[in-house]
């Protein structure tokens, strides 16, 4: 038994740890299932618990990473246990980019599906799922199934063909339910999607400061559509008239004539890797230290146009610290993610207000504005704001300040993530994500045994 | 599941009716447990109390009959799914006096105080073992972490029950399950009405917020209040000849 947990390191539980090398083999497993069920896991970014099942098997599906790319197309078929690091460390001096990544280049193609991720351009590109071809999982009854987004015909793996299992041959109902659906319909063994072709591994970035939170969701919503990435950062201890004062930083990948003449235009040096210490004490991040790191972090990012940065320090700032989720101390952090649709800008405001009265201590706290979403039934994004923010997890009254806020998002008709989420309550979800049903509905009868299992599940109901 | 922030969702209270015990799950239950098991004699079939906007099932138990424990928790865990605590809560006074007269009585308190809460406990440590989580709470007492002349066959159990705990919890420690000892002093309540409160007494409720904190932060053992522990430590290394003068 291997004590696992999430990327915020709370609420450990033990589980058999395996790490099988292809599809068969993890096939063999699922056909052998323990009562307390599978639960696929990649490189562990989730912050709760979606990859760790108290008494069960774990899936460690980093073994498969393999993968292969058509250049004409840029399609990539890949592993599930490819990370995105990997595929950009080869494909970047190539010409070639993913379509979605998040803050971390540190996940697994499968875990992007499962938690349909999206970063700073889904504004214009929506999530990780709106880019997939087909994906591959092995389902409950042992099966490996390919699936494709508008419900074509399902293909074995050997091209025999023609099988679609038990969803009444829609296997766009199975596609659109494993894409977000946190791993729980399969283990996904296996995505193609399709990369973009790029000029030159840097970005062009402007940066701008904000006064205040009106100000910074104005200019958002003004011109972020004139870039592909943007982000902003807000300074939550920041109060009064300037609360919600943030650093926008936006930009696209840079073309080969705006490099200085000399540079490699396609060089990916993701940069030196600190290591965070292996234990810092509880409470270092405190309101006194967080306060002069955003004072800090506010007077550095000067306004600027056309700057040129690597694709690391842009896409990928905390990667630069391996480890950084252990400075939040042994008792871990929650991140608090939430998206609420446009013109619910009230709740965003009040839920940043409160965050700014209480002085929660959250450093890199991140506004975004969200583009369309995937069809996705437990996809997070929607169109609208979601704001992301860590809390070290020993914090006073944390429990009842997030439940407020649970509350106020779901009546705004917004949802947390999932991928996020290590403690919210399965009547939230479920007044969240209104397709939870359906859902359910696809997953009962791909999985009508509850072969594919995890805490996370077992906490949310799902 | 105990979440990131040490709430939970299922509470199985065995001694149903215990003042301690439901104080414990009220709490629980506002503090987000959703589904909740009431085992109690006699208890299926009434009317389950109303405890927050929770879930709440009855289920019959009976302390005594240590052949039915396990049957009743795996009951429970078909009721609500797993069980994130488990409270045996259930337990007799009586006094010293009744059973200085009566050695079957004494025996009879003696099989629900420690037999009982060691069949429950290790039918309820099998559960959690499979589950790789969940805490058993033992309610242990002051008066078994040295037996006072005054009440030594209560006491007696205690200390045996005490015991078994801290051996359960070393047995279960790496299965993801846990044991939490809870060591009360004099608790005024239905249990001991009509008694004058000892010294640094407690009641249910004070009881119930000790056990809800320690189940948040992990602790191993908790003492209601506090201070009891460092009392203890001491009485601990008191003489033989000063302890047995204790009045009460």
């Amino acid at each position: 038994m291997t004590f696992l947990t999430g990327w915020g390191r709370t609420a450990p539980t033990p589980a058999r740890l395996t790490r099988p090398r292809s599809a068969e083999e993890i096939a063999e497993l699922v056909r052998q299932a323990p009562a307390r069920g599978v639960a696929a896991r990649g490189l562990g970014r989730s912050y709760g618990d979606a990859a760790q099942n108290a008494g069960g098997l774990v899936c460690d599906c980093t073994g498969l990473d393999t993968w292969s790319i058509d250049e004409t197309t840029g399609l990539v078929t890949a592993g599930a246990g490819v990370s995105l690091h990997d595929l950009m460390a080869a494909l970047v001096p190539r010409g070639w980019f993913v379509p979605v990544t998040p803050g971390t280049r540190h996940v697994t193609v499968g875990g992007a599906v499962a938690a349909d991720v999206h970063g700073k351009n889904h504004h214009v590109d929506s999530s990780f799922g709106a880019h997939l071809r087909s994906l591959t999982l092995v389902t409950a009854s042992g099966e490996t199934r390919t699936v494709t987004p508008d419900g074509g015909r399902t293909v074995t793996p050997d091209g025999s063909g023609g099988g679609d299992g038990g969803d009444g041959g829609d296997g766009g109902d199975l596609f659109w339910a494993t894409v977000g659906g946190m791993g729980l319909t399969g283990v996904i063994t296996e995505a193609v999607f399709r990369c973009v072709p790029i000029e030159t591994s840097r970005v062009r970035v402007d940066v701008e400061r904000t006064r205040d939170l009106d100000q910074t969701l104005e200019t958002m919503a003004a011109t972020d559509d004139r870039y592909r990435y943007t982000v902003a950062w807000i300074d939550l201890l920041a109060r009064g008239g300037r609360m919600g004062r943030s650093v926008l930083t936006r930009g696209d990948h840079a073309a080969r004539d705006e490099l200085p003449r000399g540079a490699d235009p396609l060089a990916f040096n993701p940069g030196p890797v600190l290591k965070a210490p292996p234990w810092a004490p509880n409470g270092l991040l405190n309101p006194v230290t967080v306060r002069a790191f955003n004072e800090a972090w506010y007077a550095k990012s000067r306004p600027a146009t056309g700057l040129i940065q690597g694709i690391a320090p842009f896409f990928h700032p905390l990667d630069g610290v391996d480890g950084w989720n252990r400075v939040y101390g042994s008792r871990g952090f929650v991140q608090y993610q939430f998206a609420v649709p446009f013109g619910q800008e009230a709740t965003l405001r009040r839920i940043v207000a409160r965050l700014s009265a209480e002085g929660v201590v959250s450093f890199l706290t991140v506004l975004k504005r969200f583009g369309p979403g995937t069809p996705g039934m437990l996809s997070f994004p929607i169109p609208g704001w979601t704001l992301a923010l860590d809390i070290p997890a020993g914090r006073r009254g944390l429990a009842r300040l997030l439940r407020g806020f649970d509350d106020q998002v779901a009546e705004a008709g917004g949802r947390i993530y999932l991928a996020k989420d290590s403690r919210t309550s399965a009547a939230t979800v479920a007044a969240m994500y209104p397709r939870l049903d359906e859902w359910r509905r696809v997953r009962d009868e791909v999985d009508p045994a509850g072969v594919f299992r995890s805490d996370l599940a077992r906490r949310l109901l799902l | 599941m105990r979440n990131a922030l040490g709430s939970v969702d299922t509470v199985l209270l065995l001694g149903g009716r215990s003042e301690i015990g439901l104080a414990i799950v009220e709490r629980l239950v506002r503090d987000g447990a959703r589904r909740v098991v009431l085992a109690a004699r006699g208890a299926a079939g009434g009317t389950p109390p109303v405890i927050g906007d929770a879930e709440v099932h009855l289920v019959d138990f009976d302390a005594a009959r240590p052949e039915t424990h396990g049957e009743v928790i795996e009951t429970a865990a078909k009721l609500v799914g797993d069980l994130d605590v488990v409270i045996p809560a259930f337990g007799v006074l009586g006094s010293q006096a009744a059973y200085d007269a009566d050695p079957v009585a004494a025996a009879e308190a003696v099989a629900v105080n420690y037999g009982g809460h060691v069949s429950a406990g290790l039918s309820a440590a099998r559960r959690l073992r499979e589950q790789g989580h969940g805490t058993l709470v033992v309610l242990s007492s002051v008066a078994g972490v040295r037996v006072r002349r005054a009440n030594f066959v209560y006491g007696s159990a205690k200390a045996g029950l005490d015991g078994f705990a801290q051996g359960l919890g070393d047995a279960l420690h790496g299965s993801g399950a846990r044991v939490m000892v809870v060591r009360p002093g004099f608790v005024v309540g239905r249990m001991t009405e009509g008694m004058s409160p000892a010294p640094m007494s407690s009641t249910p409720g004070e009881v119930a917020d000790a056990v809800v904190a320690g189940l948040r932060s992990g602790a191993e053992t908790v003492w209601v209040p506090g201070r009891l522990r460092w009392v203890f430590a001491v009485s601990r290394l008191l003489p033989r000849a000063i302890w047995r003068r204790m009045p009460r």
